[in-house]
């Protein structure tokens, strides 16, 4: 347990960046649920453009961590801001952050009852209040993005996982957002899917995206992460650049996890 | 294994071939069946000197009804009692199916709610009343209920406008003046306007993003427009208040008890099991579908009207129509409280006014059957259209 | 602000209290506070007069009328024609034979409901062949074995609702599985039949199809050749259910993956084998909640047999509550048959949900 504090404490931590302006900033976070503590004082700053990528075993917080930063799950103390917003349970600032941050699931999450089109153009005419001309112009502009243009008028259920996985980012990505959250987005995927969908997210990371990932795929961290951060049993254990954290991770626990993740 | 040890029986080896023995042997015993039964009616129907056939409708029924849509004496003819009948049984299905519906969306998004109160108490209405026979839940209203009420002179009363006592609901009945011309104009322009408004503010949508509160301003114009209507023109109704004279009440509408009693019983039966389809429906979307739309940003009443209600009807829809349905087949439990509904008149009084067992139930029957495959119908072509499309 | 260690925080407001309970639950918002407050308002009119009606002003012991005081419920009521409820006119002297049949089904019968009951293939066959007869025997008589005959128009109350269900679900569960079968049998003929029968009986209202039975089977039958009024409700109440009971077993039996038929049919099994051995044991598994569903339904429906005027449990109770000697206490009537019916629906259920659970955790594993 007294792990923790140097953990957190890390001396790899990346501050400096294209800019030093935070994206996302989370300090002290907790959460509990009833008794069960999931989040153990998390911080974790995020800056404009930074790609991060976070691993560790099930049920360590990883996905919990980032939806907190939507408020798809609440927080109980401790403070989120994003993009100078302060995540409160005002209404009105959670709806300002969603517009800003984008989000794909694991399990796509698309609507069945709406064409990939519709699907994309959705938030951009009900929260943009864009005319919709104009939004499928651009869902058509990320549909190419992502390669799929020719899906268009299909439904959900007529695509593969692949596919859907990357309509969905391409519905996020309708919306503009400043902030990609990925919530082990391939880990419903058959294998020969995976490649299409990191594809997709390595472009977006190469045009300067800020990205977190949830992820198990360590070679996509290797390439496209900033830091790489390790937790478990709802603690930062570890952060640090993928060239370190992969070659010289510090912590028991994360080489351990490495050992059972990189060995098969 | 030898194949000519038994040549010439091998064909009763051959599937096909056993097939078609099964289906015709099927045949031969249900025609036998039929035509055994057939000749039984008719040696039967010959020795108590009944004429098989329809001819009957056509004779006057002499007898009276207590509750008659369309004009009708006592000289009138089995045909019309059958029309009576038939408009009974609709009626009450109707004023059923639109209380059901709307006590069971409401009980259903209750039992849903956060409000623990709230939905306890839902639930206690569900598992109370569906739980219940529902003749018993008729009887009930008709004999513990209603039947208990004052005489008419001992009424309940509300704004003296609207009377319960043992002989029926009395409400108000609207008695057209010269302005109801204006008064029905208005409302079909504020309905018209309405959709024009609908297809408007879409398309405004469409070009400029602006969205455009097309329900709150056709419901002000419904609502404005007949208003306005009556206060140019005057009033559209006068209303004959129903008014005890001596001991009884003149006047109005009445509502007989035992419409009152089935309608009550019949809605709240229903609605136990609409609240329960509504709550499956609600719960069939996955929570990942509420989770993307908060995550694209969508408010929560976009997010029920874009996301969750176009999903959730899908899976509402077919069950909704089967008890709809059920309901019309339940509003034949009239015959034991003696609503004149379909079953009760015309399988009940007039059979045993003519004897013409086969004909007066054959009629009952058909007039349910043509209903519930109209609904299937319905339900098929609803299904197809609205199938999920999957690969 | 002090920063304390992750692992020394503890969760806020673990303790469990009653105040933010409320708060949570009832009081989280203005519109919460106010639909928490109309409910209370609908409770507070609703449910001290039911109380106060139903148990404290209420009379429990006396013989007839006089011993209730107005303004409760009389239960005594209840109580001086309880064996009339649970017996209708069977004679009093023999009224053990029916709570003998009634023994026998619960010890022979019950432990069949249970999961892990051990001797259940020895109970449920010896039970399926030996207890009907057994139970007609000892309801009926017959004359046989020294047991004079009760004629069926003796029998009522709870005991006929009973036999009418029982009977009706035993005699439907055959004829809905063969139907069931032949509805997705390969041939037509076979198929177009069992769909008639199905769609037939399904789109009818019962209260008609006791009107035929009552009315029309008489004039279909051979002069002479008659059934009395029970006989000919029992087989309304079969053919009718056993057209739900089939589109409940057809759901089961599209549930079983058409691999289960290949590899039967590849083992060489004929079509027969295939359905008894393979494909109805799993099928019948999966829609026991579905029957259980559908024998609500039917539970509930026996009430209806009031209209070809059998006096099953709810006809007893109505003619009581306008017998003269106890007017004016048809609510108590109503209330206490609603009841019993609502214990025996409401309990049905719930073990029909409990069984959907196990049968959904078994697949899941």
């Amino acid at each position: 347990m007294n792990e923790t504090a140097t953990a957190t404490t890390t001396p790899n931590r990346i501050a400096s960046h294209k800019t030093a302006e935070a994206m996302i900033v989370m300090e002290h976070v907790n959460k509990w649920y009833g008794d069960f503590h999931v989040l153990k004082d998390i911080n974790l700053t995020v800056a404009r453009g930074e790609r991060i990528v976070l691993c560790g075993p099930s049920g360590s917080g990883k996905s919990t961590t980032i939806r907190c930063i939507n408020r798809l799950e609440a927080h109980q103390s401790g403070r989120i801001v994003v993009d100078g917003i302060e995540l409160s349970d005002d209404v009105r600032q959670i709806e300002a952050i969603r517009k800003e941050v984008g989000m794909v699931f694991q399990h796509f999450n698309l609507f069945p009852h709406l064409t990939v089109l519709e699907n994309c153009t959705l938030a951009p005419i009900w929260v943009k209040k864009m005319p919709k001309k104009e939004a499928e112009v651009i869902a058509m502009h990320f549909l190419e993005r992502v390669r799929i243009p020719d899906q268009a008028n299909k439904y959900p259920g007529q695509l593969s996982g692949g596919q859907q996985q990357r309509v969905a980012i391409a519905r996020a990505l309708c919306m503009k957002p400043k902030v990609m959250l990925f919530d082990e987005p391939t880990s419903a995927l058959d294998p020969e899917m995976v490649k299409e969908v990191l594809d997709t997210m390595i472009e977006l990371a190469e045009e300067g995206m800020t990205m977190l990932c949830v992820t198990h795929e360590m070679g996509f961290a290797r390439t496209v992460a900033d830091r790489v951060i390790f937790m478990d049993k709802g603690e930062i254990v570890e952060e640090a650049p993928p060239e370190v954290f992969f070659t010289n991770p510090q912590n028991e626990r994360t080489k351990q996890f490495l050992g059972q993740i990189l060995n098969h | 294994m030898k194949p000519s040890r038994s040549a010439f029986l091998s064909w009763i080896y051959d599937p096909k071939i056993r097939g078609i023995i099964a289906q015709v042997v099927t045949l031969v015993v249900l025609g036998l069946l039929v035509g055994w039964l057939a000749h039984n009616a008719v040696t039967n129907l010959a020795a108590r000197g009944i004429a098989s056939g329809f001819d009957f409708l056509n004779d006057p029924a002499g007898f009276g009804i207590l509750q008659t849509l369309i004009p009708y004496t006592e000289s009138d003819t089995y045909a019309r009692v059958f029309v009576i009948g038939l408009l009974n049984t609709l009626l009450v299905s109707a004023l059923g199916i639109v209380a059901a519906t709307i006590l069971g969306f409401i009980m259903g998004v209750a039992r849903l709610s956060k409000n623990a109160l709230v939905s306890a108490l839902a639930t206690v209405y569900i598992e109370t009343f569906r739980n219940i026979p529902p003749l018993l839940q008729i009887f009930f209203w008709y004999f513990a209920v209603l039947q208990a009420m004052p005489s008419p002179r001992q009424s309940l009363g509300w704004f003296d406008a609207v009377f319960l006592n043992i002989r029926g609901l009395y409400l108000p009945r609207p008695i057209p003046t010269e302005a109801v011309t204006a008064f029905v104009v208005a409302v079909v322009l504020a309905f018209a306007l309405w959709w024009v408004i609908a297809r408007w503010a879409k398309r405004r949508q469409d070009e400029t993003g602006q969205p455009f509160p097309v329900f709150w301003t056709g419901l002000g114009l419904v609502v404005l427009l007949p208003y306005l209507a009556s206060l140019v023109f005057g009033s559209p109704f006068t209303w004959e208040l129903p008014q005890l004279r001596g001991f009884n009440f003149v006047g109005g509408w009445v509502m007989i008890p035992e419409l009152v009693a089935l309608w009550v019983a019949l809605s709240i039966y229903t609605s136990a099991f609409i609240a329960e389809i509504v709550r499956a429906g609600i719960l069939a979307v996955p929570h990942g579908q509420t989770e993307a739309a908060m995550a694209l940003g969508l408010t929560p009443q976009q997010r029920l009207r874009l996301v969750i209600l176009p999903q959730a009807m899908r899976v509402i829809i077919p069950p909704l129509t089967s008890q709809y349905l059920n309901l019309t087949k339940n509003s034949s439990l009239a015959a034991a409280i003696g609503y004149p509904d379909l079953v009760g008149l015309f399988a009940g009084t007039v059979l045993n006014q003519t004897g013409q067992a086969i004909e007066t139930i054959a009629m009952a029957m058909a007039v349910y059957l043509t209903i519930s495959i109209m609904i299937s119908l319905f339900m098929n072509w609803y299904n197809k259209r609205m199938a999920l499309v999957e690969r | 602000m002090t920063h304390e260690t992750a692992s020394s925080l503890q969760p806020p407001k673990v303790i469990f209290s009653p105040i933010g309970w409320m708060r949570e639950h009832l009081f989280s918002s203005v519109w919460n506070s106010i639909l928490t407050l109309i409910t209370l308002y609908i409770l507070w009119l609703l449910v001290p007069p039911v109380i106060e009606w139903a148990f404290l002003k209420a009379s429990w012991v006396g013989t007839s009328r006089d011993d209730c005081t107005p303004g409760g419920a009389c239960w005594v009521f209840i109580a001086q024609r309880w064996s009339q409820f649970m017996y209708g006119f069977y004679p009093e002297a023999l009224r053990w034979r029916v709570d003998l049949a009634g023994i026998l089904a619960v010890l022979w019968g019950g432990p069949l409901l249970f999961q892990r009951f051990p001797w259940k293939k020895l109970f449920g066959f010896s039970f399926l062949i030996g207890y009907p007869l057994i139970a007609w025997w000892l309801l009926y008589g017959g004359d046989l074995f020294g047991m004079t005959t009760v004629p069926t128009d003796q029998w009522g109350g709870l005991m006929l609702t009973l036999v009418i269900a029982a009977v009706g679900i035993a005699g439907a569960m055959p004829l809905g599985i063969l139907f069931a079968l032949g509805r997705r049998s390969e041939l037509p003929v076979i198929k177009a039949v069992s769909i008639a029968f199905i769609e037939f009986w399904r789109g009818v209202p019962l209260i008609s199809v006791l009107f035929m039975s009552s009315v029309m089977l008489p004039l279909f039958l051979p002069e002479g050749m008659n059934f009395d009024k029970l006989v000919r409700a029992l087989i309304a109440v079969v053919l009718f259910q056993a057209a739900y009971i089939a589109e409940v077993v057809r759901g089961g039996l599209q549930a079983i993956p058409k691999g289960q038929y290949e590899a039967a049919q590849a083992l060489g099994l004929n079509y027969w084998q295939m359905m008894g051995l393979i494909i109805l044991p799993q099928a019948l598994k999966l829609v026991i909640p579905g029957i259980v569903n559908t024998f609500i339904a039917l539970f509930k429906d026996t009430s209806l047999v009031i209209i070809i005027g059998l006096s099953d449990f709810f006809m007893i109770i109505h003619r009581a509550t306008v017998d003269p000697a106890w007017l004016g206490f048809a609510t108590e009537g109503y209330v206490f048959a609603a009841a019993v019916y609502w214990i025996f629906c409401f309990g049905m259920s719930r073990y029909s949900i409990a069984l959907e659970k196990r049968l959904n955790t078994d697949h899941r594993r």
